[in-house]
């Protein structure tokens, strides 16, 4: 299980209502169902993967998180999980308003464009950085808003929503982000993970 | 062989109002099964047959000696598993498989009903089928399923019997019939009915059969069942066992003796005032209606878990009509699934062998029977 499932779990509280916002092969709502007992509901944009989350007996929808999420009502959902997708969406700002529309908490994680392996890959090739966590180059990636563990905070304060929790993923290691230790954090988390409210 | 002994007959002993106005009583309504219901009568898949299908879903269908509608998706060990669960299919009221329809005689004139026959809706067909659950003492249905007038008939179902089964699978079809949906019914109802033969609806006391106007309609409607691309591929400009054109308006294209041939073969099987009756049952279709505009209400009071299915090259029930389902029942946070499958085959998709879709199918049925 990867470690970033499990941070996500422990954010969340048990027996709640749960979408999962590019649920992809299902495997973070298996595991939800299963340890934190939630009602969960996905949606994916592949029909190849929204197949397999009904192999596995999961609700899932296919469709757009960018034209999709407005079908459902206001607070809806207990928490909304969008995982490391936030940056391929074309409008980041719309989606995160819908997901804390639609749910009372959302659960964001975002891959740090900010770790300094990506700053300096481009720093020696002066070429868009390829990592093992962002393996597209520039022209194919899905990733066209890519951005740091500080740029999400920055965002929280112009979109207007408030950070609960902030988690930095690094070496395996879970830690707290606060103001004092973000800009070191900015540098060394592979992940940031944030728990937010509107 | 004696037509009659094949087909299982319910009189159903419960009158029947019908939204027209009039009941309706004993009246017989034509049923097959398949598979076994089991000691605690919670595996049974009511199937719901679309416009010109009938209760022999799959397996020899023993009137016509063709396969059953749904053999794709119905049958040991396929979507719907017959191994597994108990299919009851009914044919519709209005029909002519032997469920109560326009070819029936009316006691009261002992001439066939005709177009005496009262005005039937998708709420009159599925009230009627609702008496099988009672016949086999099951209280609760695993599920309803059906494509595109068999959808219909599940969204209704589960709107009219909200406890009486616990998942839903409605496949390409629509909450409401589109002004579209309607003029192609009306095309078809026309082409009949101006038929010489079709005689106010009375051809059978002539011994005649508008089998010209039917056919005509069965090709309009053949065509909707199918894509442009589809079609394409399949025809496209090919002539029809001749090397060039005979400039004349014999079949000189595939497509024409294809269609020609589809119309001829249907007459054979389809009752004229049949497909009047339950085209018009489609055309005012409307599940909204009732509830003033607001689907989600319609859905209001049930725990089914839902799985919507439609199907890329289906311009007939689009996918767009499928999904405003799914977004009335999230509306009101309903347990709803959905996918649209990749397919050229048009509406017919969900008849044919298209492996995703019988997949999903299956995967949704079994995953859900094993909570």
């Amino acid at each position: 299980m990867k470690l970033e499932f499990k941070i996500i779990a422990d954010l969340l509280e048990e027996n709640t209502r749960v979408l999962d916002v590019g649920c992809d092969d299902g495997t973070l709502m298996e595991f939800l169902k299963k340890n934190k007992n939630v009602d969960i509901r996905g949606i994916e944009i592949s029909k190849k993967k929204v197949q397999v989350c009904i192999s596995k007996g999961l609700t899932v929808l296919e469709g757009n998180a960018e034209f999709d999420l407005k079908q459902f009502p206001e607070n809806s959902f207990d928490y909304v999980v969008l995982g490391q997708t936030l940056q391929a969406f074309v409008n980041p700002e719309i989606v995160i308003k819908e997901l804390l529309r639609v749910g009372k908490k959302a659960i964001v994680t975002i891959p740090n464009f900010g770790h300094w392996r990506v700053r300096l890959n481009l720093l020696r090739k002066g070429t868009m950085p390829v990592t093992k966590t962002l393996p597209n180059d520039w022209y194919n990636t899905p990733n066209i808003h890519m951005c740091t563990i500080k740029d999400f905070v920055k965002f929280s304060k112009i979109v207007n929503f408030k950070i609960y929790k902030s988690l930095a993923l690094m070496n395996k290691n879970v830690s707290n982000i606060n103001n004092s230790n973000l800009s070191f954090k900015n540098l060394f988390a592979e992940l940031g993970i944030f728990l937010i409210e509107k | 062989m004696n037509v009659k002994e094949n087909i299982k007959t319910l009189i159903v002993n419960k009158p029947l109002k019908l939204d027209c106005g009039q009941t309706i009583n004993e009246f017989p309504l034509a049923y097959e099964t398949y598979g076994s219901l089991n000691k605690d009568k919670n595996n049974a898949i009511l199937v719901f047959h679309a416009l010109t299908g009938d209760q022999f879903v799959t397996g020899k269908n023993p009137i016509t000696n063709k396969d059953g509608w749904w053999s794709y998706a119905v049958g040991p060990n396929k979507s719907i598993d017959t191994n597994k669960y108990f299919v009851i299919c009914a044919n519709v009221i209005g029909g002519c498989m032997g469920s109560f329809g326009p070819s029936h005689k009316n006691p009261k004139t002992n001439k066939t009903y005709g177009t005496d026959f009262p005005v039937i809706t998708i709420n009159d067909i599925v009230n009627a089928q609702v008496n099988l659950l009672d016949h086999f003492g099951i209280r609760k249905l695993f599920s309803v399923v059906g494509g595109s007038m068999g959808g219909m008939q599940v969204l209704q179902f589960v709107s009219n019997f909200p406890d009486k089964t616990k998942t839903a699978v409605p496949i390409a079809c629509t909450a409401s019939h589109s002004a579209q949906n309607i003029a192609f019914n009306e095309l078809g109802r026309q082409a009949i009915t101006a038929d010489h033969n079709w005689s106010k609806g009375e051809y059978s006391s002539n011994n005649m059969i508008p089998d010209k106007g039917l056919a005509v309609a069965r090709m309009a409607a053949h065509i909707t069942y199918l894509s442009k691309k589809g079609l394409q591929e399949k025809f496209g400009r090919k002539l029809q066992e001749r090397d060039d054109l005979k400039f004349g308006f014999d079949a000189d294209f595939q497509i024409e003796s294809y269609l020609r041939y589809q119309g001829s073969v249907f007459v054979d099987r389809f009752d004229a005032n049949s497909y009047l009756y339950i085209t018009r049952a489609m055309d005012y279709f409307d599940l909204a209606k009732k509830f003033k505009g607001n689907l989600s209400n319609a859905f209001i009071k049930t725990n089914a878990k839902f799985f919507v299915i439609s199907f890329t090259s289906d311009w007939l029930y689009p996918t767009q009509e499928n999904k405003d389902i799914v977004i009335a029942l999230n509306a009101i946070g309903a347990d709803v699934g959905f996918v649209e499958i990749e397919s050229d085959k048009g509406h017919d998709s969900f008849l044919l062998d298209v492996p995703d879709f019988l997949s999903a199918l299956k995967n949704f049925l079994d995953q859900s029977y094993k909570e």
